[in-house]
Formats: structure tokens, C-alpha cells, sequence
């Protein structure tokens, strides 16, 4: 059976990937939106794994939960998005510097 | 059929929750039907599903504590006070928010539904029993506050804030939940009592189950300071607050700092308690961040909101200042602050968009250079917010920084006390800055500034409200040491 701290660690991997694409990242909103998602599944990743090992559900249904909200917040993000592009005409992180101060 | 084991649970003490969800899904469908010059209905409606909630608070006024849905919902005293301010503030906020949207023909019924989605999701965090009831409010505010933000279409920097707001946002709440699932992984729990139970075990015995929950402690200290919007993690704060309409920086920047006050009081006291010697010691460096740079960044600002920004990160400093003391009357001290704090924002705020509601938008301080000529009694009611936001006798301002001061000093950091009253000094300086501009200074257009009769006497009642509780403060005072959770 593979030991519990395989699977922390690979959250954590995960975790810091999705950390350096929004921090990293000056090219593309999407990216930034994809590495939000990736955030929450290592989050998922995690619950699923202490659940699996502590012999609790209730770490499994926070992660339909959160998979519901995840949802909703793409959708909200998405929306933005096209409103974004509509105003402006490019989704570049750079460009989005009207706002200083 | 109910199956067997089930047990209903007790809805009573979510009443007011339960009112304010149908009321929201009438609201939405009843605006899809109406004609659009009947648009202000929608606002009736929403204020009394505000009103009737905020009733249905008061009639179920718990003595006690008392929980329900498995422990995942708590209804104590001070939730019930929170909630009762949280509601109050709100249906002040769209009062607000309809004399600036209506002459600006942005009379959209979705302001209205997503307004009082927020307020639902901000009763859910001040009453959450666990971490998962914490998520789920704090997601249904967050999600619906981005909404708000992007609500003005047409507008280049309204949408560029929303987007800012959504991706800082939708972090902090990955670092909340990366963190609440280390505290699951190391406790086994998710409801705050059990979590603090197992935490007591684990922080006395000094097993290696402690280096998970500081882990993880860290992650919700940053979720919450960034929700907060404290220093160093407040870079949305600015953006959002100058970029969004008047009325959604009104809504983002005055309940939801209630609420996110319960969430710290429910996820550090309640749960994580026993931590209180870490999580204090993150919350001073936060602390003194906010302070020093909200109150010196704000010095540079020519925007009206952008200064108001600066100086909601400086408050929120001082918010911390009172719960590092560690002890039931530092609470109470942050609780009476951001209580009174949320009723001065709502009062400047509303002076941007009454100076703001004859046309052009009036967001710089210029637009309030020798605003005593053109209308003495707003000057005069300005005068009162800003002098009580410097924290000035004898506005209520002044009782809230000295309670949280006092309850500083006698936990033993007088540093943090002395800190706190330079910085404030500091501040001082931007808060007369647009005084002088008001009464020392000649307007660019001489043409007095008319108001709508109901917006001069809601004003003038907030306004007062806050010179009222600085000569009165005994009452709000013992009112919030009474309900404090320990």
C-alpha cells in the first residue's frame, strides 16, 4: 500500500506548481485560471488522502464541496474574462496595469 | 418516508438564513418579470427581506450557546450582534447604492440579488461551527463581491479590478483550504470544538502532529489576512476599492469586515485557540505592517477611494492590534472596532456618492476643495467622519482605538501600543488634509450641492450615529464584552 506521506507530498508538489504559475506567470489570464484549478485539486488530492487513512467520510464530502464551488468560481472567472477582453481586446496579465498607485 | 436514523435537524436557530435564501431566489425572479419602470421594486423587496431577517435575528436572540446541523451551525450571542450589524450596515449600503445607481441608469436588479446573496453568505461565516460552513459562506460572499465588481460593463477599470479581485481572491481561498485540509489530515475533524479538543492534546503533549498544525495554521492565517486585506496582503485593496462602482465599494468595504472578523474570531479562537501563542505572533507582524504602510501609502493618494482604501488596510491593522492581547477583552475590544469602523466607512462612502450623484463621478479629493461654501451641513457631517476615522475625541473612533489600545497594553506589549499611536498620528495628516480642503479652501464651481431630502436625513442619521456612540459609547461597549466568545 502506498504510505500517506507519498500522497502529501505529491498535494504539496502540486500545490507549489499551481503557486509559481500564478506568481510566475505575466503571459495569459487563462493560465492563471488553470493554475487556481490545479491549487484546488491539490487541495482535493490532499482531503481524499487523510480521509483514506484517518477511516473519515467527512473529508470526502468537503471535497464534493469544494469540486461544486470550484465550479462556480470557473464560471464567475470565465465571465470576467469575457468581459475583460471586451473592454480591452487582449487577456495579457501585463496589460492590466491601469490602476497604480 | 424519512429513513430510519435520520434525524431532522433543528432549523430554528437558522431562521433568519433560511428567510433571507427564499427571499434572494424570490428577488431573482421577481425582477426577471418586471417592466423596467418598475425596477425600484426590486429594491423594496430587497430591503424588507433585510428588514425581515434582521427581525427573525432578534426574535430568535440566543441566551446561549446552541448548535444545529450536526454542530456545523452555531448560533451564539455574538453571532447574533454581529449579524444584527451585518444586516443593518447592508440595508444602509443599498439605500446607498439606488440614489447612485438610479441617476446613473445602472438600476439593475442584479446588484440587488448579489447584494443580498453576500449578506447571506456573510451570515454563514459569522455562525459556522466548522471549517467546512466556514468555506461555504465565505466562498458565497467572495463569489457574489467579484460579481458586484464586474457589474459595471462599459468600464475598462471596473473589469480590470475584477479580474484582480477574482485571481488574488480564489488564491487566498486555495491557501484557506490547503491549510484547513493540514488541520483536517492533523486532528482528524473538521468541526471547530472537536479540532480544538484534539489541537489542546496535541500543543500540550509537543508531539510532531504540532509541526502539521502550525503548517497549516500559516496557510489560514494568509487565506484570512488576504481576505482581510492586511499588509503584505493587500495589493487587491486599492485596485478594487478605486475600480469598482461607488455603491460595490460601499458593499465590499463596509459588512463583509464584520463578517471577516467572525471568521477570524470562529477559525483562530474557537478552533485553533490553543495556537493562540503562534497565531498571535503572525497577527503582530501583520499588525504593524497594516499600520505603517496603509497609514503612509494613504499620505500619496489624490483619489478620494483610493485613500479610503489605504485607511481600511491601517483599520484592519488595528483590528489585529486588539486580538493579539489574547484575552476576552481584547476581543471584545476588535469586535467593538469593526463595528464602529464598518459604521464610519459606510458614512464616507456615502458622502462620494452623495457628492458624486448629480453627475460626474467626485472621487478626487480635489472634488471636495471648499465643499463648506457649497454645502455647510454635508461639510459638517464629513467633518465628523473623518476627524472620528483619525480616531479624534469626542467621536466614537476615538473609544475604539483607545479600548484596543488598553487591552494592548495590559497583555504587556506597550511596543505594539506605542507603534500603533505613531502610526495613527501619521494618519492624522491625510484625515485633516481633507478637512482643510473643506473648510480652508475656495471651490473650483461655486454652484451649491443639492441632495435628495431622504439622502440628507440617512446621511445625517449615520453621521450622527457616530458622534452619538463617541459621547455614549458605555452601552455598545458592554453590549460586545457581554457576547465575546472567551
Amino acid at each position: 500500500m502506498i504510505p500517506l506521506s507519498h500522497f502529501i507530498v505529491l498535494g504539496a508538489i502540486l500545490f507549489c506548481i499551481s503557486m509559481a504559475g500564478i506568481f510566475l506567470n505575466r503571459k495569459n489570464v487563462i493560465v492563471l485560471l488553470m493554475s487556481i484549478e490545479l491549487m484546488l485539486l491539490s487541495v482535493n488530492l490532499n482531503f481524499v488522502a487523510f480521509s483514506r487513512f484517518l477511516g473519515d467520510t467527512a473529508g470526502q464530502v468537503f471535497v464534493f464541496f469544494i469540486l461544486t464551488v470550484a465550479a462556480a468560481e470557473a464560471a464567475i472567472g470565465l465571465a470576467i474574462l469575457v468581459v475583460l477582453f471586451r473592454n480591452r481586446g487582449t487577456i495579457n496579465v501585463a496589460d492590466l496595469d491601469t490602476a497604480k498607485g | 418516508m424519512t429513513p430510519p436514523g435520520f434525524v431532522l435537524p433543528d432549523m430554528l436557530p437558522a431562521a433568519a438564513e433560511i428567510f433571507l435564501l427564499g427571499m434572494a431566489c424570490i428577488v431573482l425572479v421577481v425582477d426577471v418579470y418586471l417592466p423596467e419602470r418598475f425596477r425600484r421594486f426590486t429594491y423594496q423587496l430587497s430591503q424588507a427581506s433585510l428588514a425581515g431577517a434582521a427581525l427573525l435575528v432578534l426574535a430568535t436572540f440566543p441566551d446561549t450557546r446552541a448548535t444545529t446541523f450536526e454542530g456545523a451551525f452555531v448560533a451564539d450571542p455574538m453571532a447574533a450582534v454581529l449579524k444584527m450589524f451585518i444586516l443593518v450596515v447592508s440595508g444602509f449600503g443599498l439605500f446607498y447604492s439606488r440614489v447612485h445607481l438610479e441617476a446613473r441608469r445602472l438600476m439593475r436588479g442584479e446588484y440587488f440579488v448579489l447584494g443580498l446573496f453576500a449578506v447571506l453568505g456573510m451570515l454563514v461565516l459569522v455562525s459556522a461551527g466548522s471549517f467546512l460552513t466556514l468555506y461555504l459562506g465565505l466562498e458565497l460572499l467572495s463569489l457574489s463581491l467579484y460579481a458586484m465588481v464586474a457589474l459595471d460593463r462599459e468600464s475598462r477599470l471596473a473589469s480590470e479590478a475584477a479580474m484582480k479581485y477574482f485571481v488574488l481572491g480564489a488564491l487566498a481561498s486555495g491557501m484557506l483550504l490547503y491549510g484547513i485540509s493540514m488541520i483536517y489530515g492533523s486532528t482528524g475533524s473538521l468541526g471547530f470544538s472537536a479540532v480544538a479538543e484534539s489541537v489542546g492534546a496535541a500543543a500540550t503533549s509537543g508531539s510532531g502532529m504540532r509541526l502539521t498544525l502550525v503548517l497549516g495554521l500559516v496557510f489560514v492565517v494568509v487565506g484570512v489576512a488576504f481576505k482581510l486585506g492586511a499588509v503584505p496582503f493587500h495589493m487587491w485593496v486599492p485596485d478594487v476599492y478605486e475600480g469598482a462602482a461607488t455603491p460595490v465599494t460601499l458593499f465590499i468595504g463596509t459588512a463583509p469586515k464584520i463578517a471577516a472578523f467572525g471568521m477570524l474570531m470562529r477559525a483562530l479562537v474557537e478552533g485553533l485557540g490553543a495556537l493562540q501563542a503562534d497565531w498571535s505572533q503572525m497577527l503582530v507582524v501583520l499588525a504593524v505592517l497594516s499600520m505603517g504602510a496603509g497609514n503612509v501609502i494613504a499620505l500619496a493618494q489624490t483619489n478620494i477611494k483610493r485613500m479610503l482604501a489605504y485607511s481600511t488596510i491601517a483599520h484592519v491593522g488595528f483590528i489585529f492590534v486588539g486580538v493579539v492581547s489574547g484575552t476576552a477583552a481584547g476581543y471584545a475590544a476588535s469586535m467593538f472596532y469593526v463595528l464602529t469602523y464598518a459604521l464610519m466607512a459606510l458614512g464616507g462612502f456615502a458622502m462620494v456618492i452623495w457628492l458624486g450623484s448629480a453627475g460626474e463621478e467626485a472621487d478626487r479629493l480635489e472634488d471636495f476643495r471648499g465643499l463648506n461654501e457649497r454645502n455647510p451641513w454635508f461639510a459638517f457631517m464629513m467633518l465628523i467622519l473623518m476627524l472620528s476615522m483619525a480616531g479624534m475625541p469626542p467621536f466614537v473612533g476615538f473609544w475604539a482605538k483607545w479600548s484596543v489600545l488598553r487591552e494592548v497594553v495590559a497583555s504587556g506589549m506597550t511596543w505594539l501600543a506605542v507603534v500603533a499611536v505613531l502610526f495613527s498620528v501619521v494618519g492624522l495628516f491625510y484625515y485633516l488634509r481633507v478637512v482643510r480642503l473643506m473648510y480652508f479652501d475656495s471651490p473650483e464651481e461655486k454652484a451649491p450641492v443639492s441632495s435628495l431630502a431622504d439622502m440628507r436625513v440617512v446621511v445625517s442619521v449615520n453621521a450622527l450615529a457616530i458622534l452619538a456612540l463617541g459621547i455614549y459609547p458605555g452601552a455598545l461597549l458592554r453590549l460586545c464584552a457581554a457576547v465575546v466568545v472567551p
